[in-house]
């Protein structure tokens, strides 16, 4: 069956082409069903190779597909590589991604684009798969920058608003700088390891001694792809922005897959991460503050989608800090269960927002309990999953992370242990604004508030369960349940970092954060619902902290000031100053000069000088010229 | 005789132009052009990847000078050749829906160009080498004289005596070079990759060859004449000019240079790299604030080039490959974007950013094309221009990895301004104007398609163009390490 690996991303691409190619002649439930059902069977293809891998052990196995770049030593080819890290991704992908194409064709029922947008979402799963599949950096780095351009064209779909297109770009060439950093990376492993094949670089580097300085730069500079493509700081502000695409999009790319290319890459490369302990620590370190300051934003923000999207950056972090600490089955088992209930959770707000005719204003919401059922018993679940109540999904990953980065380092666990304080607190205010007390908007939005249609509600109730059931694959130790992810992935991990905390450890933080999630929800619910202590109206009448929180640190404005517009000004006046007033002036002026001087020439001459014998003379005289500068 | 046929079918094309009416001109050089592109097609089928200097024929032109016309294929001529082969027909194509004044003179110049860069990639001798060199000077220059822009005849001058002075350095060079052969003196390659120059001799001839080519390119600091000619010139001129004609500097160092000045380059290589690399972040900063598309693009070529030319001073084969690769990817992306700017211009009068917009509602299927056309340039992974982008930086990160950060900026500025303009062109609410936009026509699609297929197809499947270079890039390189 692994032989058949190739099939897997085909699917998508054909639906990509025969999707582009018929475009608008397809009505948009066969476009939506092409698409879906193209990842459908990719699903298929991808559970029986995972039955496969998981049965018959853990020998990695290479499909390669042709050769692809060629040139001296340097041999890339187009090949796969099927792994149990690869595996797991591929469920992840082709199960969610399946169920966001089935619940994107009843979202975009009434967009006229709709062949579009299902085009660009298979080409996305295609780059996606190519990402998880490709057996070497650069097959890889294929997938990781048709994903930039995936997101971009999804975010920039609705192209006439030239706000979003603005974000669309801003997403792409944030992306762009941390791929430039990726590349640097491979390049520095080609002329460390002369291949980049995964298998002969990770053979090669087991030999290194510990905190190597090439490895630590190696792994720095892929680190900063993963800051780009995984939205750490300082190359995070792409992703609140990117919300601008349609909500599945956001559900998908923005929070569910493509965001966690980059734990997926570290995972990957575990051992040279191993290897550089001082790389992990920065890992650790940028995950940490990205992790708290991405929460303490959600706090203060209004928009249903960008309260999620500063979650899914936070939420990112953690994942990171996992990684630092060296517990890449950790951070992976967050990756599974993230896209579960984070996915459930964009879905929902999606629902919300087709309710409301649009609007994403958590102030002009309330009381959307009653009239979608089914969104909020769903969205309930993924809120608990998120905030870590057990035994949802989002609680077993959490506390894994939080007990590993306990025994690294106390100060990053309670800074962390504060941050999933937040967490809780800004999604239960979201969830309280949204489906409890009174309805806020207006009388036209309130005649229009339905359920949503069934292909919507579906995957909503199937993300549900699996937000439910999810963490179950990753148990602790006093459940004396085998850790059924860690097993699987023992294969893979070069170093399993030992994170053993003591039994009473593990039964205290189980038990405060129950508590305190109960103090955070009743807390909650009498601000936002009994006392109706709605966010303020209008954003400029914020004061102090709330200000600054609700305008994101000022960040996007300090970059602006900072980096684009001195640019753009620098270039402006060189272009002003030097190009046009100093480079070619100077050029110019030789000529005129020379004019001048064959003036004097033709009187010698008697006037009667051809092209050919004047061009001698320049010629000449720009040889002096040269010879006096060197 | 293959090399012959490649080389005299555009000149007897580019005579009997005259000959016709001015009605079928056009059928006539897109005729021709076709069927050097199927000779072209089937000199592929005969090529052996690994033997040098195929299909040579070799003549005494001036026997008592030692300077004979011999000119051959190898692996990085057959290249080029395919390039200026697959290019001409589109070029002509380009022109289809214009009425040229003079359109005999128009396309026998544009014939004559063929020949003149046939020439130039074929030679095998120095002298031949610098004739071909100047022959293709001059039907440019009448191309842009006659029928470019506003400022045509202060630009094209300008652009004629600069490059024809670098030339003339070359001559100078070349001649010095000839002086040193032993025995009866001789213009072959053979005699000058045989020459064993003292050290400072070589840093002489290095700096005369490089200020031909460093402004045939353009290099920075060389490169003023560029955008303003680029941008004054008809759109064919353009495209011959950025697509082909600057692949002659390219080319220039690769089989001129780097084998006959070894320790040349062993001294001067660095500064020369440092200035491509200026030039590479230089040229992408002026791009960005650029309002006219066409000049934009002007600066973004020699954002490109420079990338190139840095990749060759690297001196190792993935920066050769890379060149090589990147020579063919950028030769059909610029042309697809000149030809781009042209679409733009012809229904919207404009190519100023600031009055263009929303024309991605008119017609989806340009905004797709004008998209791949956006990616190859930006070099997405699966589209030509990463293969090239990919083995150019590689190749520079093993030289320094210095370098290969500041030359890597090219991959975050290229999306900027590249998406910027897209933005401004493409997407946003339409403009006033925008509404005139009508969908392409089929030779516009043909020309497009063809543009947008190759970018793909090749970015998929780059290795032929990777196995038929690589044995004479190694050969050229031997030249070189022999020296370390």
């Amino acid at each position: 069956m692994v032989q058949f690996a190739w099939l897997i991303p085909l699917f998508p691409l054909l639906g990509f082409i025969v999707i582009g190619l018929l475009n608008k002649r397809l009505p948009v439930n066969l476009s939506g069903g092409i698409a879906a059902a193209m990842v459908f069977l990719s699903f298929v293809v991808s559970s029986m190779i995972f039955n496969q891998v998981a049965q018959e052990g853990s020998i990695p196995e290479r499909v390669v597909l042709f050769d692809w770049i060629t040139v001296g030593n340097l041999s890339i080819p187009f090949s796969f590589l099927i792994d149990r890290l690869s595996v797991i991704m591929l469920m992840v992908i082709t199960g969610v991604g399946f169920l966001i194409h089935l619940y994107s064709i009843g979202y975009m029922h009434h967009d006229q684009d709709h062949a579009r947008y299902f085009s660009y979402l298979n080409l996305f799963v295609f780059f996606m798969l190519l990402l998880v599949l490709g057996s070497n950096y650069i097959v890889m780095f294929v997938g990781w920058e048709g994903v930039g351009l995936c997101s971009y064209l999804l975010i920039g779909f609705w192209f006439k608003n030239i706000e979003y297109s603005n974000a669309a770009k801003k997403a792409f060439i944030m992306n762009r700088i941390g791929d430039l950093g990726l590349l640097l990376g491979v390049f520095l492993i080609y002329t460390t390891f002369g291949s980049v094949s995964f298998r002969e670089v990770f053979d090669a580097a087991e030999h290194f001694s510990n905190n190597d300085t090439t490895i630590t730069a190696i792994c720095l500079l892929l680190f900063v792809g993963a800051m780009g493509k995984s939205a750490q700081i300082p190359l995070y502000t792409w992703l609140p922005d990117a919300m601008a695409g349609p909500t599945p999009v956001s559900a998908l790319i923005h929070a569910a897959t493509m965001v966690t290319a980059g734990i997926y890459m570290v995972v990957r490369s575990n051992v040279l991460y191993a290897i550089s302990a001082d790389a992990s620590e920065v890992m650790a370190v940028v995950g940490l503050a990205t992790a708290f300051f991405a929460a303490t934003i959600g706090l203060k923000q209004n928009d249903i989608k960008k309260v999620l999207a500063y979650s899914t950056v936070s939420q990112l972090g953690y994942m990171f800090v996992a990684l630092g600490v060296g517990a890449y089955e950790t951070a992976l088992f967050h990756v599974i269960t993230h896209a579960f209930f984070k996915a459930l959770l964009f879905l929902g707000a999606g629902s919300v927002i087709h309710a409301m005719s649009g609007e994403q204003d958590l102030r002009k919401m309330g009381g959307l309990k009653k009239a979608l059922p089914i969104t909020h018993l769903t969205f309930l679940i993924g809120t608990l999953a998120i905030a870590g109540l057990p035994p949802f999904a989002g609680f077993f990953s959490k506390d894994e992370i939080l007990a590993s980065v306990w025994s690294h380092s106390p100060i990053m666990f309670w800074v962390l242990a504060g941050t999933s304080v937040l967490t809780a607190v800004y999604m239960f205010r979201l969830y309280w604004l949204t489906f409890y007390g009174e309805f806020r908007g207006t009388e036209h939005q309130k005649s229009h508030l339905h359920e949503s249609p069934a292909t919507i509600t579906i995957p909503l109730v199937v993300l549900a369960i699996l937000s439910t059931v999810g963490g179950f694959i990753g148990m602790p130790e006093i459940f004396h349940q085998p850790h059924l992810l860690k097993e699987f992935l023992a294969p893979i991990i070069y170093r399993a970092a030992d994170h053993e905390v003591s039994h009473t450890f593990e039964y205290a933080l189980m038990g405060v954060s129950f508590v305190l999630l109960i103090i955070i929800m009743y807390g909650t619910y009498t601000n936002y619902v009994t006392k109706k202590n709605l966010p303020i109206a209008n954003d400029e009448n914020l004061t102090g902290l709330s200000k600054v929180l609700n305008k994101k640190y000022y960040v996007d404005e300090i970059y602006n000031a900072v980096i684009t517009k001195p640019i753009d000004a620098i270039s402006a006046f060189v272009y002003k100053y030097i190009e046009k007033g100093f480079i070619d002036k100077l050029v110019n002026s030789t000529g005129v000069s020379l004019n001048g001087l064959s003036g004097v020439m033709r009187l010698v001459q008697t006037g009667n000088i051809g092209a050919y014998i004047f061009s001698m003379v320049i010629g000449i005289i720009l040889i002096i010229f040269f010879k006096l500068i060197l | 005789m293959l090399t012959l046929l490649l080389l005299f079918v555009p000149l007897l094309a580019s005579i009997i132009c005259f000959a016709l009416d001015s009605r079928n001109v056009k059928v006539f050089a897109l005729g021709s052009t076709l069927i050097n592109f199927g000779i072209t097609v089937y000199a592929f089928t005969l090529f052996k990847n690994d033997i040098p200097d195929q299909f040579l024929v070799n003549y005494w032109w001036i026997e008592n000078l030692g300077i004979s016309f011999k000119a051959g294929i190898d692996g990085i001529s057959i290249l080029l050749i395919a390039l200026t082969n697959t290019l001409l027909p589109l070029i002509i194509l380009s022109s289809y829906r214009i009425d040229y004044k003079n359109s005999k003179t128009f396309y026998s110049l544009i014939l004559f160009m063929q020949f003149a860069l046939i020439g130039v990639f074929t030679a095998l001798d120095g002298f031949l080498f610098y004739v071909f060199w100047e022959l293709a000077l001059i039907p440019i220059y009448f191309i842009c004289l006659l029928w470019g822009g506003a400022d045509r005849i202060k630009i094209t001058l300008k652009f004629f005596i600069y490059t024809l002075s670098g030339s003339l350095i070359m001559l100078v060079g070349l001649i010095y070079l000839y002086l040193q052969t032993p025995g009866a003196h001789s213009f072959d390659i053979d005699a000058l990759y045989n020459l064993s120059l003292s050290a400072e001799a070589q840093g002489l001839v290095f700096w005369a060859f490089f200020l031909a080519f460093a402004i045939k390119i353009p290099i920075f600091p060389f490169h003023t004449w560029q955008p303003d000619t680029y941008t004054d010139a008809p759109t064919q001129g353009t495209m011959l000019l950025s697509g082909i004609m600057l692949k002659m500097g390219l080319f220039g160092l690769i089989r001129w240079m780097l084998p006959i000045v070894p320790l040349g380059i062993a001294e001067w290589g660095n500064t020369a790299m440092i200035l491509c690399i200026i030039g590479i972040i230089y040229a992408s900063c002026m791009a960005l604030v650029q309002n006219d598309f066409k000049r934009l693009i002007a600066y973004s070529s020699i954002a490109h080039v420079g990338l190139i030319a840095a990749g060759i001073f690297a001196l190792n084969i993935q920066g050769l490959q890379g060149a090589m690769v990147q020579m063919l990817s950028h030769g059909v992306n610029v042309i697809g974007m000149f030809f781009i700017v042209d679409i733009i211009q012809r229904r919207m009068k404009t190519r100023n950013l600031s009055e263009l917009g929303g024309l991605a509602h008119n017609s989806p299927m340009f905004s797709i094309l004008f998209m791949i056309v956006m990616l190859g340039s930006i070099a997405l992974p699966l589209s030509n221009g990463f293969v090239g982008e990919f083995l150019l930086l590689n190749g520079i990160y093993q030289y320094s990895a210095w370098m290969a950060l500041f030359a890597g900026l090219t991959v975050i500025l290229g999306a900027v301004y590249m998406l910027r303009s897209y933005q401004k062109i493409m997407l946003g609410e339409q403009h006033a104007r925008s509404v005139e936009f009508t969908g392409l026509h089929t030779t516009e699609k043909i020309i497009l398609i063809s543009v947008a297929s190759i970018i793909i197809i090749t970015g998929v499947y780059p290795k032929p163009i990777l196995t038929v270079a690589g044995p004479a890039l190694e050969e050229i390189l031997s030249h070189v390490k022999d020296i370390y």
